[in-house]
């Protein structure tokens, strides 16, 4: 499939041990070119640190992978499933592609276990006890069954973010995406989620993460994708990528970040 | 060099050697004396307004208590006993008037043995209202749908009729006062925010046409008065509409208003729909909600819960407007109050004073308490704001 140009005439073929592959994409906000040719391959079970400085393009990067954002050029496909503008197309891509977003979003009207209950019954069409069930579980894995009657508004940073990973969970993703879900957080809670990350990670879920979290690089991905000006500028394990870094701005990037 | 030596000596290091115990606020800040001098008397400017407020209150409210209540006839029946006589040199309102008139002005030319149904209407609309306004009330999801549903169907068999069922058909024609105005009203409210809500969706919709519609649609709206939108559905609306349907009047002038209304309140849910963060929508839609249910489910509710005060507001600009429908020919409270007094059986020189006091008291209670209603919300959404 490295053959595949960037309009993407040739379709791609369909292996079932991709997660997510992302061929030529270029993405334009307006005149301002954000994803410049983006390719990336992402196996199942595997997990990509994604970092870079602000304003590379690592948020848009992994938004078009779940259709939060278009993609103008390049094709993506997800599990199998190419991203085009058919909206059944989409709607299965994102039952299938959890996210966690940096500030949580959970929905302040519901209480946590609504919140996690919603899409499993309106999208999954899960009957309410089933997913209250499910639910009760993750909820369990996160370690905060004991929140499940209160609203988001009366949880720490922290416990929101566990919860907004188990409402992920509860759709039974195959595929997570995680937008900086530690950089909102006091300092004193950004372990209680990255341990349920690494969680997640032991069971072998395929994750693409956006962190500047380097311990949690070391510690679980398999590559780590450093991003800058919306191309991808290195990519390689972490042991190589955090002891000889070969391009000149990921070890600039790297002297800022790790110090 | 040796400022900041001794500065850091004298004042950074700090241990505190016994905790300081509370104590009472000053005496200008607590009390009446207190309060008094804080709220009215704290600057010459502020004196200058409380005396003037005080004038105000004491050249208006005495006179006012006079005519209303001191002088007021209570009893009688005809107009006789509300004319001035030696024995009564002053008189003040004529409640004997409004109080003999009381049906005409509920009921209009409502038949006087089926006015129970207008009754039982006036009952079914006031436990919908309180179920739904009543934020504590159990089943608040029924009661929405008990408001916008049910009762709209039962009200409208049960005023206007069914022979089958052994109700007899009653005109609209026949229908005028209080009936009038809360039917119209009611009319109002109650298309306005299902079609404000798509409306609203609609000017915000991704697709060209849609949101062309719904622009055009709430610019021109807003940019009549009532009262031109009034005249074009009685004289336009039959137009469109073949001649055997022929709309009844009351009919024209409530699409009238419910339009205009609806117009309106898009506005005010857009306003609404602009509060909601991002990433709300964003959430919504990575977890697979479509848009409807992404609505339906997180976005609206959250949007109109914190526009429920603006949402009354322009309720009660509504309520205030339906009296322009008195223009087109509707029998509405302010017309039936209208009718009563130039009636020559109750001609004294208080009558008008009367009805249009009367009317003054019914508008400002409805409005009032709807005003009231929108503060006790957002000072529960003010408490309840812990996110
Ligand atoms: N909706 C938008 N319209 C226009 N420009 C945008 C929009 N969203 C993002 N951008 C721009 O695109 C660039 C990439 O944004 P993006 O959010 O992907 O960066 P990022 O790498 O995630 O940065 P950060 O670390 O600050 O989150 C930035 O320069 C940003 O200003
Ligand atoms: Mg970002």
């Amino acid at each position: 499939m490295e053959q595949a140009t960037h309009s993407g005439l040739k379709p791609a073929p369909l292996n079932t041990a991709v997660a997510v592959e992302m061929i030529g994409v270029h993405k334009w906000y307006g005149d301002f070119h954000v994803l410049r040719d983006i390719n990336l391959h992402v196996t199942k079970g595997e997990r990509i640190v994604i970092c870079g400085p602000s304003g590379s393009g690592k948020s848009t990067l992994i938004r078009c992978i779940n259709r939060l954002e278009e993609h103008q050029q390049g094709r993506i496909v997800v599990d199998g499933v190419e991203l085009t503008n058919d909206v059944k197309k989409i709607d299965e891509i994102r039952r299938d592609v959890g996210m966690v977003f940096q500030h949580f979003n959970l929905f302040p009207h519901l209480t946590v276990l609504e919140n996690l209950t919603l899409a499993p019954i309106w999208v999954r069409k899960q009957p309410r006890k089933a997913a209250e069930e499910i639910a009760m579980h993750y909820l369990q894995r996160v370690k905060i069954p004991e929140q499940a009657a209160k609203f988001p508004g009366q949880l720490s940073g922290g416990q929101q973010q566990r919860v907004a990973i188990a409402r992920a969970l509860c759709m039974n993703p195959k595929i997570m995406l995680f937008d900086e879900p530690t950089s909102a957080l006091d300092p004193e809670m950004v372990k209680e989620v990255l341990d349920t990350m690494v969680e997640l990670a032991k069971d072998g879920m395929t994750m693409l993460v956006v962190t500047h979290e380097m311990g949690f690089a070391r510690q679980v991905a398999n590559r780590v994708v450093f991003m800058d000006e919306g191309q991808i500028v290195e990519m390689a394990a972490p042991e190589e990528f955090f002891a000889s870094p070969k391009h000149e701005r990921t070890k600039l990037f790297l002297s800022q970040i790790l110090r | 060099m040796s400022d900041i030596a001794t500065m850091t000596d004298a004042n950074l290091a700090f241990v505190q050697r016994a905790p300081i115990a509370p104590m009472r606020p000053p005496l200008t800040e607590a009390g009446a004396i207190g309060w008094l001098r804080k709220n009215l008397f704290s600057s010459l400017f502020n004196v200058v307004l409380t005396l003037l407020c005080a004038l105000l209150v004491v050249w208006i409210v005495p006179p006012m208590v006079k005519f209303l209540i001191v002088d007021a006839v209570w009893d009688g029946a005809t107009r006789i006993d509300c004319l001035p006589s030696p024995q009564r040199p002053e008189v003040g309102a004529c409640w004997a008037f409004v109080i003999e008139r009381l049906g005409f002005f509920t009921y209009g030319f409502y038949p006087f043995e089926e006015r129970w149904r207008v009754d039982l209407f006036f009952a079914l609309l006031a436990v919908g209202i309180v179920w739904l306004a009543w934020l504590n009330a159990p089943a608040r999801g029924l009661a929405a749908i008990n408001f916008f549903v049910v009762v709209p169907i039962l009200s409208y068999i049960l005023l206007l009729g069914w022979p089958a069922i052994g109700l007899p058909r009653v005109e609209t024609t026949q229908w005028g006062g209080v009936l009038v105005t809360i039917v119209v009203a009611w009319v109002g409210i109650v298309v306005s925010l299902p079609l404000g809500i798509l409306l609203a969706l609609g000017r915000r919709s991704r697709l060209p046409a849609v949101r062309l519609f719904s622009v055009i649609f709430i610019e021109f709206v807003r940019g009549v008065p009532l009262i031109t939108v009034l005249f074009m559905a009685s004289v336009m609306l039959p137009l469109f509409v073949p001649d055997t349907w022929s709309p009844d009047k009351l009919l024209r002038a409530l699409v009238g208003v419910a339009l205009f209304a609806s117009a309106y309140m898009a506005e005010v849910v857009r306003a609404g729909l602009q509060a909601m963060p991002k990433g709300q929508y964003e959430a919504a839609m990575a977890v697979g909600l479509s848009y409807w249910q992404m609505m339906r489910l997180i976005i609206l509710p959250q949007a109109l819960k914190i526009t429920i005060p603006n949402i009354v507001n322009s309720y009660v600009a509504l309520f205030k407007d339906t009296t322009l429908v008195f223009i087109v020919g509707i029998f509405d409270f302010l017309r039936a109050i209208e009718a009563a007094r130039i009636d020559p059986q109750w001609a004294t020189p208080v009558t008008s004073t009367t009805g249009y006091a009367f009317a003054a008291i019914f508008y400002f209670i409805c409005c009032y308490a709807m005003s009231r209603y929108a503060r006790y919300v957002e000072a529960r959404l003010a408490a309840g704001d812990r996110r």
